[in-house]
This record gives structure tokens, sequence and C-alpha cells, in this order.
């Protein structure tokens, strides 16, 4: 017998976790003098009030989309990737790569080409962790973190060292081609009286991230292997049994997931700064993991939690730009949710659960 | 001679940075020891470099600055204990949050206390804690050999160095030679053997975190009061991870923990010191040093050289059978 009704499991407690969070970080503005409602208002304004703001909004929201996708995946096999960041560095590697030695003559087909080497390199990178905890039992979360430090000196090396173009003082690559600029929502949308997302960064990689958002739906839960997955997640022993090897899911999840977190960099590095340039990531690869679990590793969760922090993120871009509060805010945004949805979830969880159950019993 | 002078300041300065981490990866020890997995390393060194140079340079007592730091560091223990330990929430998770929070906050105080972009003002006098000279360190620098060694090497730290390889011996100490070590390894083994011997397991894991809470704490006011002169944003740089590193290196053993700090500590300094280093034709490239702590502790995690097995019951929240 269930606890509780699924819609209580689904949307009340993430509703919950996240006012929770959101009072705290109210509490936070007023500790540092300012006015949480006029902070709220100017976020608004700022992230949704213009098709200016709504494009950076996207921009973010696309990259979440990526990386909140990737760990949601390897969720599903109880596995812990928190190495969404290394993994999207290597995907930029990828990007920069394929852009730069392949004279491509349209961006179709170097979108296509780029979302196949920011994948190959980003599953790469979660190779040898998932190689290593599949075979040697190994963590995954302490291999992946060390994997992101390295992935932070590899790439360090390779720009300073390697694609910097000769002369430059700069540590990034050359300005991709031409051909490979992506559309941005710019030169979509925009008509010729009506120009809209003047300048912002959204650009066709959007769709790309809406687009796996359903691959991955229909992944998880409309084919074998998804169903493996979630078999081997819910429980090893139930799994080995029904006869799904534990190496070959443990392998498969993983480099499904570092793959995901590898193709943001068709967003950020391909459509975005059009170079490589040293950390590419800014750290979404780390809110990958606020956002799965606030989407509660379900795709259509990961949509709208990824719109979220897109929000978040503009917005206090905005804050920061027009009040004393800086942009580190968000940082602290990020962690209350990642505390409430993730390791505090039973904090919620169990009196919800004794009310349900009070009220099943008053019932009956 | 030259060389020899080079390879003094060298070690100088690996103890320097070695402090930090050693400081850190007992702190992890105890905790992990206990069964509770800790990656808030970082977060709570950061939380406490800040508070300890915010209130030192409030207050101009370096002392008030370091007891500000341990109870910052004391609150994020006590809130990662809540999570795994009361809600049994998934310690990873809650040590992610944690290095979040600590990273978001110190930046917002400290724009909020002193408006210097996300720094504090720098300590200076009483502010900061001064080198310990030996005695005779001046008139027996001039000894050959033993000289430099004694007067450069081994003086001249502050005390907080000292405190941390004296919590080298204190720790084995405490772990094997004492009852509350063998219970907290016990707990971190098997929780249900302490549990039946009518030992409270919820308790030993909560003053196993409080001890991490206070060690991380001493780490994070070395780092703002003694190693820098204030704080600035990010300023632990990973050093929590890198402990993580060395304790997984270290297989949750003391001693072994102060050789793997002081190895991290020399990769530190080297790379400080050289950059690039020319070895006749081959040159190591100054990031393949940043990254060698990382990768040395994943060939040992594979198990290719010497296997490292952590407490049976670290990541588990411990449920008592009904």
């Amino acid at each position: 017998m269930e606890k509780m009704p699924k819609w209580a499991d689904v949307i009340l407690i993430p509703l919950i976790s996240l006012l929770l969070a959101a009072i705290l970080s109210a509490l936070v503005i007023l500790a540092i003098g300012e006015n949480p409602i006029d902070a709220v208002k100017l976020m608004v304004t700022g992230a949704l009030g213009s098709t200016y703001g709504w494009g950076y909004t996207l921009y973010y929201a696309t990259n979440f989309m990526f990386t909140g996708l990737a760990v949601a995946v390897a969720f599903h096999a109880r596995l812990f990737n928190i190495g969404g960041e290394g993994q999207a560095m290597l995907g930029g590697l990828g990007v920069a790569i394929i852009c730069l030695s392949v004279p491509w003559p349209h961006w179709s087909i170097a979108l296509l080409a780029a979302c196949a080497a920011s994948a190959l390199f980003g599953a790469a990178w979660a190779a040898i962790p998932a190689y290593l905890q599949a075979k040697r039992g190994s963590h995954i979360v302490i291999t992946t973190i060390m994997f992101n430090f390295i992935a932070a000196a590899f790439l360090n090396y390779m720009l300073v060292n390697i694609m910097k173009p000769a002369g430059s003082q700069d540590p990034a690559t050359a300005r991709f081609p031409e051909a490979t600029h992506l559309p941005s929502f710019q030169s979509m949308f925009s008509t010729a009286d009506n120009v809209v997302f003047r300048g912002a960064p959204a650009n066709i990689s959007f769709f790309v991230a809406v687009l796996a958002c359903f691959v991955v739906w229909a992944l998880i839960w409309r084919t074998r292997l998804g169903y493996e997955i979630r078999a081997y997640g819910h429980s090893e022993t139930g799994a080995v049994y029904a006869g799904i090897s534990p190496v070959r899911i443990t392998i498969i999840a993983m480099l499904i997931s570092g793959g995901l977190a590898g193709m943001m960099a068709i967003n950020n590095v391909m459509g975005e700064a059009e170079r490589l340039v040293l950390n590419p990531t800014e750290g979404a690869g780390f809110i990958g993991i606020a956002v799965a679990l606030m989407g509660r590793s379900h795709p259509f969760g990961v949509f709208l939690a990824a719109l979220l922090f897109g929000f978040l993120y503009q917005g206090g871009a905005e804050l920061a730009l027009w009040t004393q509060i800086p942009r580190e805010l968000i940082v602290v945004i990020q962690a209350l949710v990642i505390l409430f949805t993730g390791a505090l979830d039973n904090m919620v969880r169990m009196p919800l659960e004794k009310l349900f159950l009070g009220m099943r019993k008053r019932a009956e | 001679m030259e060389f020899f002078v080079t390879l003094i300041q060298v070690l100088d300065s690996t103890i320097r940075l070695s402090t930090p981490l050693l400081l850190a990866c007992l702190a992890g020890l105890f905790s992990e020891r206990a069964g509770i997995f800790d990656i808030g390393l970082e977060g709570k060194m950061l939380m406490a470099a800040f508070f300890s140079a915010a209130i030192a340079a409030v207050t101009g007592s370096v002392w008030l600055g370091l007891l500000a730091g341990i109870a910052s560091s004391m609150l994020l223990s006590g809130l990662h204990g809540l999570a795994s330990i009361t809600f049994r929430g998934n310690q990873l998770i809650s040590g992610v949050a944690i290095n979040f929070l600590a990273s978001g906050l110190t930046v917002l105080i400290a724009q909020s206390w002193f408006q210097q972009g996300g720094r504090t003002p720098s300590l200076f006098g009483g502010g900061r804690f001064e080198p310990i000279n030996f005695p005779f360190a001046e008139s027996l620098s001039g000894v050959p050999i033993f000289g430099p060694i004694y007067s450069e090497l081994l003086s001249g730290h502050s005390i907080l160095v000292y405190v941390a390889f004296l919590m080298v011996p204190a720790t084995w100490w405490v772990l094997y030679r004492t009852r509350f070590g063998l219970r907290l390894r016990a707990v971190g083994e098997n929780p249900a053997a302490v549990d039946t011997a009518g030992v409270s397991v919820v308790g030993l894991r909560f003053a196993a975190v409080a001890i991490c809470g206070v060690l991380c704490g001493i780490a994070g006011a070395y780092l703002a009061t003694a190693l820098q002169a204030g704080f600035v944003k990010e300023m632990t740089a990973g050093r929590g991870f890198i402990a993580l590193a060395a304790l997984i290196f270290a297989k949750w053993r003391p001693w072994h923990a102060m050789w793997a700090c002081l190895l991290f500590g020399l990769l530190q300094a080297v790379a400080l010191r050289f950059q690039n280093i020319d070895l006749g034709g081959i040159v190591i490239p100054v990031q393949m040093m940043d990254a060698l702590p990382y990768i040395l502790t994943v060939v040992i995690l594979a198990g290719f050289v010497g296997k490292a097995v952590p407490p049976r019951a670290g990541g588990e929240p411990y449920v008592k059978e009904r």
C-alpha cells in the first residue's frame, strides 16, 4: 500500500521544498538589508519582462536541461554523477575540435556533427569512472569529482599549450568559422520591423534540449534499456535475478549521462561563445544536480526545473546589476534547493506521510 | 649548496601548504570512520575562512576569529548531521548542498558587511597568527645542513601548523587507544553491533561530525588568518577535495593521511615555484602537477596499487530494527 497518493509525491513535496527554500532565501535577502519583494519584482522584470530577458533565461535553461537530464538518467540507475561539469568541459573540447578542423558548408550539418562530437567526448569522460565503478567498485561520486578537476587541468593545458592561436595572449581557441554559427532566436523570430531577442544568446540548441527531454523520456519509460536501468536502480539484486547485468547497465547509464552533459557544449560553446574559453561551463554541471532533484528525475520535471533555474540565473544577474545583492545569491538558492529537495527530503516527507495515513484511517 | 637552499624553501612551503590539507583530511577521517561521508569539507573550510577573517578584522583578535571560524564550520556540520543522521538523507547530496551554501553565503555576507567585492579587509598585527620562532633559531641558522633545517624548515611557522601536525598522533591515539575511538570505528563498520551493545549510534555519529566541524574550522581559519591575510572569494580553491583525495589515498588512517597530505602539499609547492618543469627535454606542464593528486587518487581507488576500502557502513543511514 502506498503511503500517500502519487500526486502528493510528485507535486506537493517538491512544491513544499521549493517554498521552504524560497522562504529561507527571502530571509537571507532581508538579512543583508534588502527587500525580498522588490528583489523578486526586479528578477521577474529582468528575466521575463522582455524578449531580451527571455532570451537569456532560455539560454541558461538550455544548459541546465542538458546537465539536469544527465544527472537524472544516472539517478534512475541509482548512480550519482557529480561529474557533469567535467563532462561538459570535454564536450566543449569536442565541439571546438570539430568546428575548427572541418570546413563545414552549413550550420545544420555542423550542428549534427557537433552534437555527436560533444556527446562522444562527454561520454568518454564518463566512461572511466563508469568502468571503475562497475568493474572495480570505486565509488562513482569520488571518481567523478576527481575527474572534474582533471578535466579542468586538461582543458587548461589544451588551451594554453596547444589550441591557443599563435601570438594570442588569451587562453582560448580561435573564433569558430562563420559557417558554424548557430541561428540565434533573434535571427529566427525577428521580422524586418520587429526585432525580438535582440543580442540575447538563446539559440536553436534550445530545441535540441527540448528534443533531448523527449528522447530521454522515451528511453527511460518506453524501451527495454530504460526498463533495465530503472529496474537496476530500484533493486540491484532484483535486477540481477531478472538477468540484467549490473556492469552493462552502470556503464551504459553513465555513457548516456556523460553524453548528455557533454551536449551542453552545443549551447554555450557553439551557440554563445563561438570559441572555447577557460571554464566554459561556469558551474552549469553542478546546477544539473539541483535541477534533477527538483524535477524528480523526470524529463518533464527537469524541463520545468531548468526553466526555473534559467529564470533565477538571469534574474540574479539583473539583481547584481541594479542592487547591492551579488550574483552569489543564486548559489545560495541553488544550495537550499539541493538541501531541501535532496538531503532533507525526509524532513518534508515524514510529516506528510503521517498526515495522509491519518486521513486515510479516519476515512476508513 | 644552491640546490640545498632551494630544497629547504620548497619543503618549507610544503609544510605551510600541507597544513590545511592535513586538518581537513583528519576532519574527514573522523567523520568517515564513523560512517558519515563528507564531501562538504570544502564548504566548511570556506565558511570558517570567512568568519575567522571577518571576526578577526572587526575585533582585531585572531583568537576570537578562530573561535568564530570553528563555530561557523560546526554549524554546517550540524546541518550535515541533521540531514544525514536525523533525517537519514543522502550524505553526498547534503555535502554538495553545504559546499554551495558556503560558496554563496560567504560572498553574500562579505559584500554586505565590508563592501569590498566579496573579500574581508586585510588583516594585520593581532588579527593574524604570527610565526613562532624556536629558541636559538637565529643563532643556529649559520650551522651547515642542520641550521637551515632547524631555523627555516621547522621553526617559524604559525601555531596552527604545529597544532595540525600534533593532531596526527592525537587522532591515532583517540581512534586506536580509547574506548570512544573503538566505538567510533565500530559505528562506521557495523552500527547494528554498536546499537546492540547499548551505545547510541546517533550520539557517536554526531560526536564524529562535530569533531569534523572543529578541525575544518581550524583549517579554514589557518587559510585566512595565517597562510594569507584575509578572506577572498573561493579561497579554499579545491583544497577540501584534495583533502578528500588524501584521505582515500591514506586509506582512512591518520599517519598515512599525514604523508599523503605532505605529498600533495609538495606537489602544490613545486607547482607554485617552478611552473613548467623541464626534465632533460621532457617538459612536465604545470597543469599536470595540479591534476596529479586527483589522478593518483583515481589510481588508488581503482585498486591497481593497493585497494582503498572505505568503512563498510559509510554513506548508509542507520535504521534501528523494529
